[in-house]
C-alpha cells in the first residue's frame, strides 16, 4: 500500500496537504471551545479571528505589519547589496576568500539577537536599529553560501569561456555571473525567510511598533487571540513574499528551468 | 613551417604524501600542417586528453613547448577553438548567444556578429533552434552548437576532446559526417581526441596512435582515404585494412592498461 518513494497522485496531494490544517484547527477549535483548556491562556479560532479583525480596523494593525514589512525588505536589501559582491569576489578569487571566509564563518555563529542591545546603545531604537539586527543576522549568511555556490562553478564552463578569448575578468563577468544567478537568488529567497524571524526578535525588545510589538503588547493583556493572529500574519506574508520570490526567480532565469 | 609544433611535452602529476608522482604523458614531439585533420586515437587513461589540454593552454607541459604558428602556446586563448566532451554550452545563453560568445569578447559589432552566427547555425543545421535554451536540445544539437561556437571564432586551429562520446552510435555517424563536410568545404586545421578506431580512420588524414599511460605516439599512420568521404566508405577494403592495423596496435595497448590495473589493485 504504502511503497517508499512511490509518488502521491496530484488531487489526493492537495487533499492530503489542506486535510492537516482541517485536522489542525478543529483540535484547536475542540480543545478551547470545548473548555479543555483555560480561555485566558488560549483563544479559540473565532475570537481570534474577531481579535485579528478589531486590531485591523480599529487599532490600525495593518500599519505596523507595513512598517515591520519595510524593515524586513529594508534590512534584506541592504544585506544583500552587500554581500552577494562579496560573495562572488570571495567564490572567484581564492585570495579574497583566504583572507574573508575564517572570519565570515565566525560572524555567521554571532546570534543576531543578541547584539540587539548593543545595536540599541549604538542606534538607538529607531528605525536604523531594526535594519541593522536583520543586516547583522542576514548579512554573513548570504556571503558564505554565495562563496560557495560561486566556487563550485562548473570548470567546463569556464574553461570553454577561455578557450573562446574570455579574459579573467571576462570570465567573472560573463560565465561565474551568469551561471550563478539562479542559486544566488534562491539563496536570497531562503535568507529572506530567516530575516523574518529577526525582525519579530528585533521588535519584540525596545520598539513601539510592529508586529512584535502588538505581540508583546498582547502579551501583558492576555490577549492570546491577537497574538496568534500576529503570528498567522507573519507566516501569511512570509508565505506570499516566498511565492513572489519564487515566480520572480522563473521569470529571471527562464533557462535554469526551461 | 608546420602549423603546430609539440616539442618534448610531458606531464606529470604530482599524487600526494609519499607516493611517486604519475606521469601522464612521455616526452612527444608532433609536427601538424596547416588544414591537416589529426586524430589522436588511444586508449581510456593514455594522456591523448591530456595532450589535448595542452595544447589549449588549459594545462601546463612538465616540460617541452607547443608552438602555434611559431609562437609558444602560455594560455587558452581564441586563436585554439575547443569542443568538450561534456556538454559545455552556456546553460543562460540560446543557441545564437552561445555560437556569438566568442565574437562578443572580441568585441565584434553586432551587425558583423549575426551576420556570422547566422551562417554558422545554418553550417551546422540549427535553423530555427536559435532561441532555444541548451537544456532544449539533443546530445547531438548541443554539441552542433559547440562546433558551430568554437568555429565562428575562426580559430587557427580546431581542438576536438571525444567530442562525440556521450553520442548514440546513430548520432555519432551523422555527426561525424556533418564535421568532415565542413572541414572540407572549409579547410582548418584539426586534432581530433578519440578512443573510437572507425571515427579515428574515418575524419583524419593522419592517426597518432597512442601508447598506454604513460602515453606516447606509437604510430604515425596516413590516411591517404579519397574526399569527399561517405559513411560507405566504412565498408570498403581499404579502410578495412586500416582498422585491423590500428586495431591491433590499440589492443595491445588496452591489455597492457588492463594488466597495470590488475597489478595495483584495479586502482585508477
Amino acid at each position: 500500500m504504502l511503497r517508499p518513494l512511490h509518488p502521491v497522485p496530484p488531487g489526493l496531494k492537495t487533499v492530503l496537504g489542506i486535510a492537516f490544517f482541517v485536522l489542525f484547527i478543529a483540535f484547536w477549535a475542540w480543545i478551547t471551545l470545548g473548555g479543555h483548556v483555560n480561555r485566558v491562556f488560549l483563544a479559540d479560532p473565532l475570537s481570534m479571528l474577531r481579535d485579528g479583525w478589531r486590531l485591523l480596523v480599529e487599532d490600525r494593525f495593518w500599519l505596523d505589519i507595513l512598517i515591520t514589512m519595510w524593515r524586513v525588505f529594508g534590512g534584506f536589501l541592504l544585506a544583500s547589496v552587500v554581500a552577494v559582491p562579496i560573495g562572488i569576489a570571495m567564490g572567484a578569487w581564492k585570495p579574497v576568500e583566504a583572507f574573508l571566509e575564517p572570519f565570515v564563518s565566525f560572524a555567521r555563529y554571532l546570534p543576531a539577537s543578541a547584539f540587539i542591545p548593543l545595536l540599541i546603545l549604538w542606534a538607538g531604537i529607531g528605525e536604523l536599529e531594526k535594519l541593522l539586527v536583520i543586516f547583522v543576522g542576514s548579512v554573513f549568511q548570504i556571503i558564505l553560501i554565495v562563496a560557495v555556490k560561486v566556487g563550485a562553478t562548473r570548470r567546463d564552463l569556464v574553461e570553454a569561456a577561455y578557450t573562446l578569448g574570455s579574459s579573467d575578468n571576462g570570465i567573472v563577468r560573463r560565465v561565474i555571473m551568469p551561471a550563478n544567478a539562479p542559486e544566488i537568488a534562491e539563496t536570497l529567497r531562503l535568507v529572506l525567510g530567516w530575516a523574518w524571524t529577526y525582525v519579530i526578535v528585533a521588535e519584540l525588545i525596545g520598539s513601539s511598533s510592529g508586529i512584535g510589538y502588538m505581540i508583546i503588547n498582547s502579551q501583558s493583556r492576555l490577549a492570546t487571540g491577537q497574538i496568534i493572529f500576529g503570528i498567522i500574519v507573519i507566516g501569511l506574508i512570509g508565505l506570499a513574499s516566498d511565492f513572489a520570490f519564487k515566480a520572480l526567480n522563473r521569470k529571471l532565469f527562464p533557462w535554469s528551468l526551461a | 613551417m608546420s602549423k603546430l609544433v609539440v616539442e618534448g611535452v610531458s606531464r606529470t602529476f604530482a599524487s600526494g604524501r609519499g607516493r611517486p608522482p604519475v606521469k601522464a604523458l612521455q616526452p612527444i614531439d608532433l609536427e601538424v600542417e596547416a588544414n591537416d585533420f589529426i586524430t589522436i586515437l588511444g586508449p581510456s587513461g593514455c594522456g591523448k586528453s591530456t595532450l589535448l589540454r595542452i595544447v589549449a593552454g588549459l594545462e601546463a607541459p612538465s616540460e617541452g613547448r607547443v608552438l602555434l604558428d611559431g609562437k609558444a602556446v602560455t594560455r587558452p586563448g581564441p586563436d585554439r577553438g575547443m569542443v568538450f566532451q561534456s556538454y559545455t554550452l552556456f546553460p543562460w545563453l540560446t543557441v545564437a548567444e552561445n555560437i556569438a560568445f566568442g565574437l562578443r569578447e572580441s568585441r565584434m559589432a553586432e551587425r558583423e556578429r549575426n551576420d556570422i552566427v547566422a551562417s554558422y547555425v545554418d553550417l551546422v543545421g540549427l535553423k530555427g533552434f536559435e532561441n532555444h535554451w541548451p537544456k532544449q536540445l539533443s546530445g547531438g544539437m548541443q554539441q552542433r552548437t559547440a562546433i558551430a561556437r568554437a568555429l565562428a571564432n575562426d580559430p587557427e586551429i580546431l581542438l576536438l576532446d571525444e567530442p562525440f562520446g556521450a553520442l548514440d552510435n546513430q548520432t555519432r555517424g551523422l555527426m561525424q559526417e556533418l564535421l568532415l563536410g565542413i572541414w572540407e568545404r572549409r579547410k582548418k586545421t584539426v586534432l581530433f581526441v578519440t578512443h573510437d578506431i572507425e571515427e579515428a580512420i574515418f575524419m583524419a588524414s593522419r592517426v597518432i596512435v597512442m601508447t598506454a599511460r604513460p602515453g606516447s605516439i606509437k604510430s604515425d599512420v596516413a590516411v591517404d582515404l579519397p574526399h569527399p568521404r561517405h559513411y560507405t566508405l566504412k565498408t570498403s577494403p581499404e579502410f578495412s585494412a586500416l582498422k585491423a592495423r590500428l586495431t591491433e596496435d590499440i589492443r595491445v595497448e588496452a591489455v597492457r592498461t588492463a594488466q597495470t590495473q590488475s597489478a595495483r589493485g584495479g586502482e585508477g
